[in-house]
């Protein structure tokens, strides 16, 4: 199913971003930089057939990749941003956002929804790196705190899927509390007793990383993703060091203890469906 | 008064001739104490028209001041019988976020907060003000302890913001900062948050999810200093100026967006020019909000502390 799907429309609507695959027959991989023929990466899922490096894919192919095909449902479409600071660097903050809704067909950098995982239903939050670095902002923390709040009401497991460079500098104060309101709602889902699984994807730094994104019951990495809290060229700039190998890399972070688990992107799907078998098991097991 | 920022050229000046007035007054027979007097009037005259109209950089420069109070400061002029406590029992303590408990106005409270250095030598040890995961543990410790007592908990936030480091990564900076913030929430104290100095991105927020939100009125608070702003957007840290204009950081914008309750005044000239006075405004202000919200039971701090934070974000629907 996903396999057809990346036949028919094989390129996001996202043109711009470095990480994509270009169009031609053969594409270079960013990691180990061979050059790779395009169907072989495309019928992969956007996997160097070559070293396994993970592409950065779209919003809308994740879902694709991920739920169960017509079960999604959005949720919280209309929620648009607002330049409260009326924020201006080389460019307007509204022109900005206005360049990156058209380049992503996107509002804000999230899409939210609902949708069945091999039969499991979900509440779903999935961030597009293409849309301004996939940052967030209030738009951001407003929809995956509404998601977190629907989980919690209806008891569906939660899952967010992260690709951010962090809390959006453009609305700044108003980006950073979002962490707060986000941590603040995933506090009572907690509560609730209702499963978060969060699952990171590269990038997932910043604000991002260090609100929601590692508090989940089980936090997933896809391999080689970058996650941290300081970017790598703060850091080297600050210790006048190179950073090691391997460093704020997913299997790094298993290693120190803060991911449960680096999972391949053709079997993420799989993976989820046997943690939500698992956590629907459960909860009926303790019912009785 | 020994460093004086670069906007202050008129005040330094002014300030030197009172004092070489004072000294040749002592010696003398002739009597300067009328010039004295108007140097002095027309000085806080410059003070105040100086610090009524500082721009957001200036504002920064204020907020960095070598000598501003800090967490140790305050806890000396607001508090009796403080004691520190240490270590997050995982790994260390950071001396960079200073914890413990102490009486305020007679009630036994947890303390915690940023702390700085003055000397070098100090600086090293507080590493700039600068936490690692292990400073926010400890600051979760204690907060937990102060739930499991029933004390309130007042933290003071001063940091130009977590460390950016790789012992910082391994041991899991974000997921300390994430974990407290969701902790905090939650917790079943009151908890009255004074922003003093430089509210530096997640480094200060990580100890900074309350009931109150109290900010001095030449502290700034932003998601990344104004330097980091500028590198980034403007591919220029030069620019660090017109960045803190652009994010809005300042106690009064804070307040107009609906971040913070209280704008919290400061002794004229800044707190770093009369520490103490700057201690005892602070102090009046923590008494009040902390009185209102020790009349409260938890569920309902809990419920109204859930809506205040729900409530934060500019969006259309
Ligand atoms: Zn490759």
């Amino acid at each position: 199913m996903v396999r057809l799907w990346f036949k028919k429309r094989p390129f996001s609507k996202v043109k711009d971003s470095k990480q994509r695959v270009p169009r031609g027959l053969w594409v270079k991989c960013e990691n180990c930089k061979e050059m790779v023929y395009k169907e072989e990466v495309e019928r992969n899922l956007k996997v160097c057939p070559k070293c396994n490096y993970h592409f950065r894919i779209s919003a809308k192919e994740r879902i694709e990749l991920l739920v169960d095909k017509g079960s999604f449902k959005e949720r919280d479409a209309s929620i648009s941003p607002k330049d409260p600071l009326k924020f201006k660097d080389s460019k307007r903050y509204m022109d900005r956002l206005k360049e990156a809704q058209r380049k992503t067909g996107m509002k804000d950098a999230v899409i939210c929804g609902t949708a069945s995982i091999g039969g499991y239903p979900v509440e779903l939050v999935v961030f597009e790196f293409g849309f301004l670095g996939g940052s967030m902002g209030s738009v951001v923390g407003e929809k995956v705190t509404r998601a977190v709040e629907r989980a919690c009401e209806s008891g569906t497991p939660l899952i967010i899927v992260s690709s951010s460079g962090g809390a959006r500098m453009q609305e700044s104060i108003l980006s950073l509390v979002q962490m707060g309101k986000t941590c603040a709602a995933l506090a009572r889902l907690s509560e609730a007793k209702v499963p978060y699984i969060s699952v990171l994807t590269d990038p997932t730094t910043g604000g991002v990383s260090a609100s929601f994104a590692l508090l989940g019951d089980v936090v997933i990495s896809e391999p080689k993703a970058l996650i941290g809290f300081a970017g790598p060229r703060v850091i080297e700039q600050t210790i006048r060091q190179q950073l090691p190998q391997g460093f704020q890399r997913a299997e790094f972070l298993m290693e120190h203890g803060f991911v449960d688990m680096v999972v391949d992107r053709k079997v993420l799907r799989e993976t989820l469906r046997r943690l939500l078998s698992l956590f629907e098991n459960g909860r009926r097991a303790w019912a009785l | 008064m020994s460093a004086y920022l670069s906007f202050e050229k008129h005040i330094r000046e002014l300030e030197n001739k009172i004092s070489e007035l004072k000294t040749i007054g002592q010696g003398s027979q002739v009597d300067l104490e009328e010039d004295v007097r108007k140097l002095q009037k027309k000085l806080k005259r410059l003070l105040r028209d100086t610090y009524a109209n500082l721009s957001p950089w200036q504002r920064v420069q204020v907020a960095r001041h070598p000598m501003r109070p800090y967490t140790l400061d305050y806890i000396r002029e607001m508090t009796t019988d403080f004691v520190e406590l240490r270590g997050d029992r995982r790994f260390a303590d950071d001396k960079a976020i200073i914890a413990g408990m102490a009486r305020f106005e007679g009630m036994t409270v947890a303390i915690i907060g940023h702390q700085k250095g003055r000397t070098t030598k100090e600086n090293i040890e507080r590493n700039f003000g600068m936490p690692h995961p292990e400073g926010y543990r400890k600051a979760l410790r204690i907060m937990k302890l102060a739930e499991k007592f029933g004390f309130p908990v007042l933290t003071f936030v001063d940091t130009p913001g977590a460390f950016p480091g790789i012992g910082a990564e391994e041991r899991g900076q974000a997921e300390a900062i994430g974990h407290n913030l969701y902790e905090m929430s939650i917790l079943k104290v009151p908890i009255v948050v004074s922003i003093t100095g430089e509210g530096g991105s997640g480094g200060a927020l990580g100890i900074s999810i309350g009931d109150r939100l109290l900010m001095q009125e030449n502290a700034v608070y932003a998601v990344i200093s104004p330097e980091g702003c500028a590198s980034i957007l403007w591919r220029d840290t030069e620019k660090a100026p017109v960045a803190a204009e652009a994010m809005r950081l300042t106690a009064q914008h804070l307040f107009e967006l609906g971040v913070i309750d209280e704008i919290v005044k400061e002794p004229l000239g800044g707190a770093h020019r009369d520490p103490k006075r700057a201690a005892s405004i602070l102090r009046r202000a923590i008494r009040r909000h902390l009185s209102e919200l020790m009349k409260k039971d938890p569920d309902q701090l809990i419920e109204e502390r859930h809506k205040k934070w729900r409530a934060m974000g500019v969006f259309g629907e």
